[in-house]
């Protein structure tokens, strides 16, 4: 126990160790090629019913030596089309639909290294101080071999120009030519709406990752 | 009004991203500094699961399969915690390891050591309302890895815990007290202090040994708690 600044103590969080090469096998157990559980946590968080525009996201993740790794976990956070988390400490008025988390789950691919996740496109989320909306973003959390601590990104849409311009958080962020990293493109084929947003570990085009 | 953020690192209490003694660090760790991102919803909100998504055998390793896997059976079981001891109720927490001969039941571990088809090592379970969780498993064993000549991982489970928002995720992995492979590890030795070290390991426990059937372990984890004073200057006092 350590004492605080304001008196009283606490507990220090308990140290963070790498996910290893195996994650799988305890969170995405269909990738290690089996299927116990009766329900998965996936990466396909769109149900029928969901309002929302439906949207693919896809990318790869980066090591240092410009190769797309393999055996990454890649966790997303979102808000739903109207832009409130289905949490207790979300208190927006507006819709909310308990069916869709918002939470998404999957890997890198073990051939290609893609990840894919199917979702619904989110709606602006208040900021702090109750005013300035962010722009429509979702919070990405990856962990792996090699990453001692989960690392913790956002990734915006590149349609939202002027919403990116102004989003508070992009605006932290000292060098523009770093906020373009968290920015995703949009393409359409067929009527199926991709987004591509690929992570950078290291080197000149480095992800912005956040303390968060 | 503002969501009262999480409690900040304390610094010299986790592993640095780059870690050159655990080689896959070198080309897998952030060189620019994080950028720090004050707490809005996003960061105070995250998923929330529910006891309907599990089944009882989800916590039970040992009886996944058709018949009982091969080593001794052991419990583990603690819990959840923040850093203001509050215990985190409702909350997921997953784990995976080797089996008894430290193998893998994974397609890219194809090392020498015998697969084990009623052990495949994955389990989950909620934690109570006082936090608590508990896991049936196998003493998972040592395996040899790449690292550096004669490297061989110390006893481990590997630990993914949500807590209430998406800034509490953690990923960690438990081992033994007196474990001779831990001072070798240079994944447990990247953890800076002795007092994180110690956070790490399961303390063998006689009032969870079940008579007749395996023994004990405890292993409490804690997650960041949020800040006593919202630290914000315009925040009066
Ligand atoms: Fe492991």
């Amino acid at each position: 126990m350590r004492s605080m600044p304001f008196g009283g103590s606490y507990v220090p969080e308990t140290p963070s160790q790498t996910a290893g090469p195996y994650v799988h096998i305890g969170l995405i157990p269909k990738q290690a090629g089996f299927d116990i559980f009766e329900n998965n946590f996936g990466g396909d968080i769109a149900g029928p019913r969901v309002p929302g525009e439906r949207i693919t996201i896809k990318g790869r993740v980066f090591d240092g030596a410009g190769l797309a790794t393999r055996d990454v976990l890649v966790e997303t956070w979102q808000a739903n089309a109207a832009g409130r988390y289905n949490h207790s400490a979300d208190r927006q008025q507006g819709a909310l639909d308990k069916s869709f988390r918002g939470w998404a789950r999957t890997g890198t691919d073990f051939a290609t290294g893609v990840y894919t996740i199917r979702t619904i496109k989110p709606g602006a989320v208040i900021g702090r101080k109750g005013r300035k909306r962010m722009a429509p973003h979702i919070n990405f959390w990856i962990a792996s071999r090699g990453i001692n601590i989960g690392l913790a990104t956002r990734m915006y849409f590149a349609d939202e120009e002027a919403a990116n311009a102004a989003d508070p958080v992009l605006n932290i962020i000292e060098q523009p030519e770093r906020r373009k990293t968290l920015i995703a493109p949009r393409s359409e084929r067929d009527g199926n709406v991709t987004y591509t947003f690929d992570i950078y570990l290291q080197g000149e085009r480095e992800t912005v990752f956040f303390d968060a | 009004m503002d969501p009262i953020p999480y409690r900040r690192e304390t610094p010299g209490t986790q592993p640095p991203a780059l870690w050159p003694d655990y080689r896959s660090t070198v080309l897998r760790s952030p060189r620019k500094p994080l950028i720090a991102l004050p707490h809005s919803l996003s960061e105070v909100t995250g998923p929330i699961f529910g006891h309907d998504r599990l089944q009882p055998n989800d916590a039970d390793l040992t009886s996944q399969h058709k018949e009982r896997p091969i080593g001794d059976r052991m419990i583990v079981a603690g819990r959840v915690i923040d850093e203001n001891e509050r215990p985190v109720a409702g909350t997921l927490v997953e784990i995976w390891q080797a089996n008894s001969a430290g193998r893998y039941f994974h397609p890219r571990d194809s090392r020498d050591a015998p697969l084990d088809s009623n052990f495949t090592g994955g389990g989950r379970t909620i934690t109570d309302e006082e936090g608590r969780y508990r896991f049936i498993t196998v003493k998972p064993g040592y395996y040899p890895w790449g690292n550096h000549p004669n490297a061989w991982r110390p006893a481990h489970i590997h630990f993914s815990v949500f807590g209430p928002s998406f800034v509490t995720r953690l990923i960690c992995q438990m081992y033994f007290e007196d474990d001779p492979m831990l001072r070798y590890d240079p994944i447990y030795m990247s953890v800076p202090s002795d007092a994180g070290r110690k956070q790490l390991l399961a303390k063998f426990d006689y009032e969870l040994t079940v008579p007749g059937f395996g023994l004990g372990y405890r292993f409490d984890i804690v997650l960041r708690g949020r800040n006593a004073t919202p630290p914000e200057a315009d925040h009066a006092h």
